[in-house]
């Protein structure tokens, strides 16, 4: 017991666990909107923020504001003012597979001592540059490779890799189609 | 068969038992045991579901020497083999003619109200009342199918479980068989012998191989006291009594039915499929990862067996212990398939079942359709069910399963009798 209590990898998995008890009784409650806004610098060079969020019923907003600049290499004639857009992609799926390996843990009583993630994911760039149609846009598939040390077997550490994924909005949205809306409100 | 259509078709009784079928019948033993005054009320014929909404070639999970109901069991001389449905319906036919109480066939319940502390219970063939109620009607009423059926081109046929007998109703062409528990492997398997090529579209799955280290693994579930696990026992009540049914198949040569066995007969496996653009079905990138919980899941089944066996005091009599081979995946599983373009004709929809409760005018049910209760005791006095997954232990969905569960709720019935 005194061993359990030791564990900690800084997740409260007690209030997560309250909130899912709280979120079955009242589904609508769990009705979130996630938001972010981009404006356009020059070139291929954006900044988007984040900051509001809905959810719980109401208004919410993160401590602060967040800003991301977002660009292409110079190998793309850019200026890399930032990170690749489809990094993004890939860092938005490794933090929310990292978050959830923590969560997992946690409530396993497994003690995290480092999680490290690297991901690849290959593409075909003549999709974007339109020169074969047969060629999609986005990637290949994406490999993400995990260095977990815990007090844990190797089963338990892969089961919880496995779960992280069973639970991941960003792995449901990488692996899974979604409809996209893309709408155009004139300024003029 | 059984015809007991004589005697009157209203009147009022302690309990009224809706569904001869296993449940209803290892309830209703338990009731006379108890002489609780009771009738059975009954859609169709005893063993209805088992007799009208199974395929031709289903067999039980579970061996012979699991078959047995509250003071009945199985006495051929066959304990390992697994029962056809002629059997099955042999079985619960020789149970109800033991039956000391009416069972009212051919008498289809259209509602259930309760009001002043009395329940009352429309039939096509006149009214019930009673104290208590008895939901004995099944769990596999109705096909459960996602909404993306909906989106199967018009020139595919769409087909579920319960209208499925036989491969030779399908028409010539490639086949998607949607879903890999016991249904969607079982009938995986037989169209693709009938020579329709079968793809199977994998989801969250429950791997199981059907022997281990010489025994039955229902043998091993019961003997480690898997099956007896509880509600205690489990972290999410929900998950477990919505797990698919683990990939086995009762056959005589014991064959072992998962994913590798597929790839093996020259199937194709994908990921779940998660919609349609046009004529092209869409798969989540997620297949390696279902497979490798399914996987994982084995082995910690596996473990606990292990752990059981080593303590127990024929250890030395049991074949040393084994890990089976991880599933394998392809580097980059299929993630869309023109159906048309591919010569699909038929999509199997094998993505589990659900209860059907349109008769039931009692505020008892969630959200979901389902029944809130506990241990089989509904949320409204005097209202139980039986025969649900995990009503009250691992074992409840199986044929064993219903005499603990029917001892239980007929004790709670009576305890609460004289106060309803």
């Amino acid at each position: 017991m005194s061993e359990e209590a030791t564990v900690n990898n800084g997740v409260n998995v007690g209030a997560l666990l309250e909130a899912r008890e709280a979120l079955t009784e009242t589904p609508a409650a769990a009705q979130f909107k996630w938001r972010a806004s981009c404006n356009w610098e020059n070139g291929t060079h954006s900044s988007s923020t984040v900051e509001s969020f809905f959810g719980l019923g109401e208004e919410q907003s993160h401590v602060r504001e967040y800003s991301f600049d977002a660009d292409h290499p110079e190998i793309f004639a850019s200026e890399d003012k930032g990170a690749t857009p489809v990094e993004f992609v890939l860092v938005g799926l490794a933090s929310c597979l990292t978050a959830g390996i923590a969560a997992v843990a946690q409530n396993r009583d497994i003690q995290l001592k480092s999680v490290t993630a690297t991901l690849e994911a290959p593409m075909d760039i003549q999709g974007i540059l339109g020169i074969d149609s047969d060629v999609r846009n986005g990637f290949e598939g994406v490999t993400v490779n995990y260095k977990i040390d815990a007090d844990a077997s190797q089963e338990d550490i892969e089961a919880l890799v496995a779960q992280s994924q069973k639970r991941s909005a960003v792995f449901d949205i990488v692996a899974n189609p979604t409809n996209v809306n893309v709408e155009v409100n004139s300024t003029a | 068969m059984t015809a007991r259509n004589n005697g009157q078709a209203s009147g009022t009784v302690d309990t009224i038992v809706i569904g001869a079928g296993h449940t209803g019948l290892a309830v209703s033993h338990c009731l006379s045991e108890r002489s609780i005054d009771h009738v059975i009320l009954e859609r169709g014929e005893v063993a209805n579901s088992w007799r009208h909404e199974r395929w031709d070639s289903l067999t039980l999970l579970t061996p012979n020497w699991q078959s047995r109901l509250p003071g009945f069991s199985y006495s051929g001389d066959d304990p390992d083999g697994f029962m056809a449905m002629p059997e099955v319906i042999g079985f619960i036919d020789a149970y109800a003619a033991r039956c000391e109480a009416p069972i009212h066939t051919q008498t289809t319940v259209t509602s259930v109200r309760h009001d002043s502390d009395v329940y009352t219970i429309a039939t096509d063939r006149g009214d019930w009342h009673s104290r208590s109620v008895v939901a004995a009607s099944g769990a596999c009423n109705l096909p459960s199918v996602p909404k993306v059926c909906d989106n199967v081109p018009a020139n595919i046929d769409t087909v579920t479980p319960h209208a499925y007998r036989n491969s030779e109703q399908l028409k010539e062409g490639k086949v998607l068989v949607v879903g890999a528990s016991a249904t969607g492997l079982q009938l995986a398997d037989e169209i693709h012998r009938s020579g329709r090529p079968v793809t199977i579209a994998v989801g969250e799955h429950v791997r199981m191989p059907r022997t281990y280290r010489g025994r039955d693994i229902q043998w091993w579930m019961h003997s480690a006291g898997v099956l007896d696990e509880g509600l205690d026992d489990v972290d999410d009540i929900n998950r477990a009594r919505n797990l698919p049914s683990p990939q086995l198949v009762g056959s005589h040569d014991k064959k072992i039915l998962d994913l590798n066995a597929m790839t093996d007969a020259g199937m194709k496996l994908v990921g779940r499929l998660m919609g349609f653009q046009n004529n092209v079905a869409q798969f989540s990138g997620s297949f390696r990862n279902v497979c490798a919980l399914a996987d994982l899941k084995m082995g910690r089944l596996l473990d606990t067996i292990d752990e059981w066996a080593e303590t127990s005091p024929d250890a030395a009599t049991y074949e040393p212990s084994e890990r089976f081979e991880r599933t394998r995946v392809d580097d980059a599983p299929c993630l869309a398939i023109d159906l048309c373009e591919e010569g699909f004709g038929t999509v199997l929809f094998a993505t589990g079942f659900r209860p059907d409760y349109s008769w039931l005018d009692v505020p008892v049910l969630d959200r979901k359709g389902m029944i809130r209760h506990d241990e089989g005791a509904a949320k409204m006095p005097g209202l139980y069910v039986i025969g649900l997954p995990f009503l009250r232990r691992r074992k409840s969905s199986f044929i064993h399963g219903t005499e603990d569960d029917a001892r239980y709720i007929t004790q709670h019935l009576e305890s609460v009798l004289p106060i309803l």
